[in-house]
């Protein structure tokens, strides 16, 4: 691949006490390319990304964001922070804040930007995720569907270079799933770096570039949508796919 | 659904007055008879106590043989009103006080009244501003004669040791909190040991303890104030407890919002003041009030160490013989003060709970 590389994951290991969650995990993911992580639950995929945002820290190996090395040195998690947003599964929004201070407050505080100037930006996602007009409400006043769509925007006003997203639909009534992956694939079609935990194998269908199959803290199988679905190689896969579809 | 199900109403028996005592006080035979009992007694009680207090009392008059009805004689809470209220404080500089009275009243009522502007500057003024004005009234100093803090009494002493104990003891004791969750294990330690001591120790202990036997400790010639050693003492016991009590609220809010701090950049301070602090303080409010609310009838302790405060003046102008035999009306007196401002903390702490509700 020529285009530029956003993460690097080299013989990634990790432990929970003695649980090996992580086990030699090598990622690479290039500017612009969407993956979609899926297995049974317990297999690494939500640690897996969370190491990228220092979330979980890893405990072998070299994760480098955007020629950044995650290191015990604050600085660089601070950076890597920086350009990547999170969404996570149980939305996350502070309850204390309305949508739009929701929106921009790490703008201000993060990015050091003009109140008048992040709240502007802050309407803008908030608009592009089409809940502008909730902007001014608190996140218990908002259906599932709306705050997930607003932690999206959160995440957003941030301009990362990349966005993690953890089952960010797994907590949502089905009729609520459609309008978010509605807004993940067209943040995916804008060209953004994206890595997808989740069991949305239409989404995964439609926009992904990888789909990576995990089990017992090891990247099983890493193939193209196509490839994936038509000719799983282990067995594992299989077994998992026939659940699920 | 049929015209009559839509006009239905609710049996007569349910709803009312009659229907809310059906339903509260006469429910079953037992708690009729619960009922009966606890009016007789409200009529054994109320009425006798309303005729001392109101309408056997005597209100006017300047000595004690000016009360000569059945009830109350208020003519002595009267006469020693000005000890009660400032202690010894020399009358000259009353104004002093008074002035720290008023601005203390003005700020409270502004605060009160809702949606009115600026009212982040007035809570800034009277934390920040009011008691560094105050220090200077009261003590003296920048051309204002000094006056010693044992001529210090009365309401104005109660009111200088809870407000004192109640503005360092809360940001004492977030910091503790925080230091006793924090990740560093010096910091932890450190912390936890400071919290159990106080916690550990009886306020009269601490008191006795700042009062006669810190200055064993200090080497000759260095004279710390009475007063300064007791507010210390009354501070960190009182933060020692909000410790906890914060801690409660950090324990309560969910690992997501953390997480989603984190992961957004911010750092661990601007995390702690924009994100964490602001919701779990507001769910230990009724606590922290809790807190206040003890604090302030605890002042009532440092009367052991010579200091007399609203009710160890109370006590001790009814041991004037000119006043001998009326302590009943001065501990009332106390009483109704207390209340009133225990009181007054509660319903305050109720209105700020459901001002920062944002229904989750």
């Amino acid at each position: 691949m020529t285009s530029e590389t956003m993460i690097e994951m080299n013989s990634v290991h990790k432990w929970f006490g003695e649980l090996h969650v992580l086990n030699d995990i090598n990622l690479k993911v290039a500017k612009g390319e969407k993956i979609v992580i899926c297995g049974p639950s317990g297999s690494g995929k939500s640690t897996l990304i969370r190491c990228i945002n220092r979330l979980e820290e890893h405990q072998r190996g070299e994760i480098v964001v955007e020629g950044t090395e995650l290191t015990n040195d604050n600085r660089s998690v601070e950076k890597i922070r920086g350009e990547v947003g999170m969404v996570f599964q149980q939305f996350n929004l502070f309850p204390h804040l309305t949508i739009l201070d929701n929106c921009s407050l790490a703008p201000i505080w993060v990015r050091k930007l003009p109140k008048v100037e992040a709240r502007e930006k802050a309407m803008e996602y908030l608009r592009r995720v089409q809940i502008d007009d909730q902007a001014h409400k608190y996140p218990a006043q908002l259906s599932g569907g709306q705050q997930q769509r607003a932690a999206i925007a959160r995440a957003l006003c941030m301009e990362p270079r990349i966005m993690l997203f953890d089952e960010p639909t797994s907590a949502l009534d089905p009729e609520m799933i459609k309008e978010v992956l509605d807004v993940m694939v067209g943040l995916a079609e804008g060209g953004m770096t994206m890595l997808v935990v989740t069991h949305e194998m239409g989404f995964a269908k439609e926009v992904a570039d990888k789909i990576i199959f995990m089990d017992e803290g090891q990247i099983v199988e890493s193939k193209n949508p196509t490839d994936f679905f038509a000719n799983p190689e282990s067995e594992r896969t299989k077994t998992f796919l026939s659940q699920i579809l | 659904m049929s015209d009559t199900s839509k006009n239905i109403t609710p049996p007569v028996i349910e709803i009312g007055i009659v229907g809310w005592m059906r339903k509260n006080l006469f429910s079953t035979w037992y708690n009729t008879i619960l009922t009966l009992i606890g009016l007789y007694f409200i009529y054994l009680i109320i009425p006798p106590l309303f005729s001392w207090i109101f309408f056997d009392a005597t209100f006017s008059g300047t000595t004690r043989d000016d009360c000569t009805s059945s009830g109350a004689c208020w003519v002595f809470i009267k006469q020693n009103m000005k000890l009660i209220i400032y202690g010894l404080y020399p009358s000259d500089e009353l104004w002093r006080v008074n002035i720290a009275y008023f601005l203390l009243t003005v700020s409270i009522i502004y605060l009160l009244i809702p949606n009115l502007k600026y009212k982040g500057f007035v809570g800034v003024f009277l934390l920040l501003i009011f008691p560094i004005i105050c220090i200077f009234l009261f003590s003296g100093g920048l051309g204002l004669e000094n006056v010693e803090t044992r001529l210090w009494g009365g309401l104005f002493l109660t009111l200088v040791i809870a407000g004192v104990g109640i503005v360092l003891s809360l940001p004492i004791g977030i910091m503790l909190a925080l230091g006793r969750r924090s990740k560093l294990p010096v910091v932890s330690l450190l912390s936890t040991i400071f919290i159990e001591i106080w916690r550990g120790v009886p306020l009269i202990t601490v008191l006795f303890m700042a009062s006669n036997m810190f200055p064993l400790f200090m080497p000759e010639g260095v004279n710390f104030d009475k007063l300064i050693r007791a507010l210390i003492g009354v501070m960190f016991f009182s933060a020692a407890y909000l410790a906890e009590v914060v801690r409660g609220g950090l324990q309560a809010m969910p690992k997501g919002q953390y997480e989603a701090s984190q992961a957004a950049g911010l750092t661990y301070w601007k995390m702690m003041v924009l994100i964490i602090l602001p919701q779990s303080l507001k769910i230990v409010i009724p606590a922290i009030i809790g807190s206040f609310i003890a604090l302030f009838k605890d002042t009532t302790l440092v009367l052991i160490i010579g200091l007399f405060d609203f009710l160890g003046i109370i006590q001790f102008v009814g041991t004037n013989p000119d006043w001998l035999g009326f302590s009943h009306e001065g501990y009332v007196f106390a009483a109704a003060i207390f209340w009133v401002f225990c009181f007054g903390m509660s319903r305050y702490s109720q209105r700020l709970e459901k001002k920062l509700d944002t229904g989750n």
